[in-house]
Parts: C-alpha cells; structure tokens; sequence
C-alpha cells in the first residue's frame, strides 16, 4: 500500500506526526529556554492535532475528548505553568547551548533509526493506518530522554519529561486508538501534580544550590564538607582568642 | 522518447536556457524592489541589474599584475558552468533534451565547478580578502553540499529516479499527495539555497567592503565585462534554484506538451511562481538578521536535519508495512 493510495484525511496525519517528531528536534537543540517552552507547546498541539485529525479520519469519536484535554493541558496550562515558573525564578534570558549539537542531533537522527528497527515487526502487522506513528513516537520518547541526559538545566529537564509523555500519548493514539478514559484522565492529573511538584523543586534547588544547573548537585557533598571546615576553623580561631 | 530528439525540441531548450539568462535580472531587481518597498524606499527600477551588466560589459577589464591566466578564464568558465547547470533545470517544459541527459546529480556537480573556480579565482591575486572569502565559500559549499544531496536523494526515493524531470512527471501524476519526505525535503532545500546563493542570513549580498562578505569577497579584483559575468552568473544562481524550488515542489502549471499555448501557460505560470518567490525572499531578508559567520555551520545543521528527516519519514511513514 503506498501513501498516494490513502484519503486526504490520513495523510495528513502522517504529516503532522512528522511534524511532531521535528519539534523533538527542535526541543532538543533550542539554547533559550523561553523558545524551549513555546516549542513544547507546540509538540503538544501537534500531537492534540494528530489526535482529533485521526478521530475524524477514523470515526473515533472518543478520541475528540482526548484531543480537547491534549490542547488544554499540554498546550497551554503546562506551558503557562512554565512560562511562569521561569518568570519568577528570573530565568527568562537564560540560554544553554550544548556542547556538540550536531553530535547530539545525530545521535538523535540514530534513535529514530533503531526505534524504526524496534517496531518493524509490529508495523509488518496489518494495523490500522495509524501504525507507521509507533515509531515515531517511540522516538519521541527517545529522544526526549536523550534530552534529559544531554541538558544540565532543571527546567529544560522538566520539558524532556514532559515531551516523554507527549510522544507516550501519541503511542497510545497510533498502535492502540487511545486509552480508557479513566487512564487518560488518570495520565492528565499524574502530569499536572508532577509539574506543581517540579515547579516547587525547582525553589527547594535554587535556595540551596543557587542554580538550576543539575550538574551542580555532585557538589553538594563538597559544599557541606566546605562548610564544616570553615566552621571547625571559625571555632578553633574563637578559641585562640 | 523520440520526440524528444526533434529540432524543435532541441530549439525550445535553447530558449529556455537564453531566457534563464534573460530572466535572472530581473528576479534580482524584483527582490531589491520589493526589499525596498520594505524599508520605505523607492529603490532602483526593476531593470537596474540590466543596466548594470550592459554598463560593466561595456566597461574596459582592469586586471591585476599578480593574476594568472586562471584569474582571466575563470569569469567565463563559472558563468557557462552556471547556465549549463541552469539549462538542465525545466524551467518552461518537462520533456526537453536538456534535462533528459543530465539529472540532479550533474546540476550539483556543475554547480561545485562553478564553485570551486570562483574560489580559485579569489585566491589567485594573493590579497587578503580574496583568501578570505573563497576559505569562507569552501566552509558553506562543504556543509550546504550533502544537505542538498540528502535532500535530493529523499526526492529520488519518491520519484524513483533521479532525473528532474521524471521527478516532475511524477509529481504531476500523483496529483495532491500530502507527502512528509517532501515537506521536510523543501525545508532544507530552501535553508541550502539561501546558503548557496548567499542571500541573508548567511551572506548578505549588497555589503562591500565588509569584514562579513563571503561571495563578494571573492569576486572583489575583479572588474569590467569578468565582473559582468561574475555577477550575471550570480543572478541565474539564485533563478536556477528559484525555478528548482519552483517546478519540483509545485509543478502545477509547466508545460508538458511542446504546443504553443502549454508553453505560454509554462511560461506565465513561471514568472508568476518566481515573483512569489522572490517576494518572500525580500521579505524573509527583511525580516532576519545577518547571523555570525560561526552560526553558519549550525544554520546548515539544521538543513542536514530536516533533509535526513525527510529521508526517515520517507522509509518510516511512506513505505512501511
């Protein structure tokens, strides 16, 4: 079966699905954390379009729920949240650029080949049209942890979990049709309690560490060491006296 | 494939090649015009470049003590290598001898002679400058080459063939096909030709005397009816990949029979198709900044990606199962 054999409708799916897999890219590359939080909305309505465009070429009405609750939350309230977040922890400048993108953006390039790999017996299966998305969104999910590993600022860690969960999603919408309602609901609330907690993390790190840098949390243990030293000297010079 | 081979064939494919020569001035005068549009300025007339190349040809070619014979050869062989890889492009019709003998893979091998040349021809005198810009056109031309062939090849895995105008036959049967590979493909088609042609961001060509200039840097000894050819060769560049862009994207409209009114219908639908283009070009130099030399490299990046993307939607989305 070839793609010019499809409807209008299901092409366009596949177009959309694409153009998700390119906002991980995007995610994965953008120095300003700012445009970070604009891509990752923009990954959540892709994959809410994706949705509501395969319910409409598949007559899955169910789906149209889904797609209503993609856009609310992920489209908008969390990226709000973030916004917000970066705003009152005066972060709305900062940049982090990686050290090698274009190694980075190839090893990307090689977690979309090996899901593809990953999931070619699956895809042999007569599915419905919507199989050929599994890999991409397996590589979504790849990527975002890829993103997790590679990023050192709490934020854009938080915005690779996130993106985990969008490609996750969009699993669900393209092997299966969607889950239950119930584990979609579920699912929603998990990823909004999750982004209160990070947003009140990000505080707890920043009062003591001074930085959302993660990489900087190795040296805890030294700052502590530090301290003491400092103490133990401060005491011993109360004692001369 | 006979009819290919008639003298009328052979005669419209002589024209379409005169007129990529004839049309690139005034694509590049279009987009000053409209540049200037953009910026509250009148602008020179449209005919500007026209006036210019017949002044510069007109004018007496000052050459410099240092230069070799290679500093004289290379305005001529740039500007044939630049028309010949603009012959094989369809600009008016799809079936021309022209671009049934040489596919895409020539039109990039063409365009490389034609490339490398300009940079022999700016290292030639020995002045800094010239060193400068042709160090600077290798570093564009090695990165912007293989996102331009990923590009390509992801169009030949869609039309299985390599051929221009196979490709555009093929395009034109499938009719409206939503295709991803082609998306991303014209993506970094489009990021690849500004890159080439040295449009901004990359290069921005109306500098002078300039620490940023790439391509005008090389062409900077040179004067008289060598600086005509140079910068005519320029102008078909940027309607070579304009018409590229053009008819292997959206064909619609060029001719596929060699009667006289397919043909007027090809050529009303390729100026109309060049003047958007060119109008978004003016717009987009409007809208950006020139980035830093060292952005360069992460610019074609990006152009890499979208090309390799469109290559794995191709095999993941296309073809599978």
């Amino acid at each position: 079966m070839s793609l010019s054999d499809l409807p209008l409708l299901q092409q366009l799916v596949l177009v959309l699905a694409a153009l998700v897999l390119f906002t991980s890219f995007v995610l994965l590359e953008q120095a300003r954390l700012v445009s970070a939080i604009h891509a990752f909305a923009w990954q959540g309505l892709l994959v809410a379009a994706v949705t509501s465009v395969v319910a409409a070429a598949a007559g899955a009405h169910h789906l149209y729920f889904s797609s209503l609750l993609t856009v609310a939350l992920k489209a908008l309230l969390i990226p709000w949240m973030l916004r917000r977040l970066v705003q009152r922890l005066d972060l709305e400048r900062h940049t982090e650029t990686l050290q090698r993108p274009a190694l980075v953006i190839m090893a990307g390039v090689g977690l979309v080949i090996f899901s593809y790999w990953l999931v070619l017996p699956m895809v042999e299966q007569e599915l419905s049209f919507t199989r050929n998305i599994v890999a991409i969104s397996l590589a979504a999910v790849l990527i975002g942890l890829l993103m997790m590993v590679f990023r050192k600022q709490a934020v854009l860690q938080v915005i690779g979990f996130m993106s985990i969960e969008n490609g996750l999603f969009l699993a669900a919408v393209s092997a299966t049709g969607g889950m239950p309602l119930v584990v979609e609901l579920g699912v929603a609330f998990d990823v909004l309690v999750a982004m209160v907690l990070f947003g009140v993390f990000f505080f707890q790190i920043r009062e003591s560490i001074e930085t959302l840098d993660v990489d900087r949390l190795n040296r805890l243990t030294e700052s502590a060491e530090d301290v003491v030293a400092d103490s133990a000297q401060r005491s011993a010079a109360g004692e001369r006296q | 494939m006979d009819h290919l081979l008639s003298p009328a064939a052979w005669g419209l494919a002589a024209v379409q090649a005169l007129l990529y020569a004839a049309l690139a001035p005034f694509v590049v005068g279009w987009v000053r015009k409209v540049k200037a549009w953009l910026q509250n300025r009148r602008g020179a007339p449209v005919l500007q470049p026209y006036r210019d190349l017949y002044k510069l040809l007109g004018k007496e070619a000052r050459v410099a003590h240092t230069a070799s014979s290679l500093f004289r050869a290379a305005p001529y062989v740039v500007f044939v290598a630049t028309w010949l890889a603009a012959a094989t492009v369809p600009l008016l019709a799809v079936n021309l001898p022209t671009t049934t003998v040489a596919d895409i893979i020539v039109l990039v091998g063409l365009l490389a002679l034609a490339r490398f040349f300009l940079a022999l021809a700016g290292m030639d005198v020995g002045t800094a400058f010239g060193g400068m810009g042709a160090s600077r056109e290798m570093l564009v031309s090695a990165l912007a080459e293989p996102a331009m062939l990923m590009a390509v090849f992801t169009l030949a895995m869609t039309a299985h063939t390599t051929n221009l105008a196979s490709m555009i036959d093929a395009q034109l049967a499938a009719g409206l096909v939503l295709r991803p590979s082609l998306l991303f493909a014209l993506g970094a088609l489009i990021l690849v030709a500004i890159a080439e042609t040295g449009r901004i961001p990359v290069d921005n060509p109306a500098t002078h005397l300039e620490l940023t200039m790439i391509h005008e840097a090389t062409i900077l000894e040179y004067s008289g009816r060598h600086l005509a050819l140079m910068e005519w060769a320029a102008h078909i560049k940027l309607v070579l990949y304009g018409a590229l862009i053009a008819n292997v994207f959206v064909p619609w409209g060029i001719a596929q029979s060699l009667t006289p009114a397919a043909i007027g219908v090809g050529l009303a639908a390729i100026v109309l198709k060049l003047v958007v283009l060119g109008a978004a070009l003016a717009v987009g130099e409007t809208v950006l900044a020139k980035m830093r030399l060292f952005r360069v490299p992460a610019f074609l990046n990006l152009a890499l990606l979208l090309a390799l993307l469109g290559l794995l939607g191709h095999v993941i989305l296309e073809v599978g199962g």
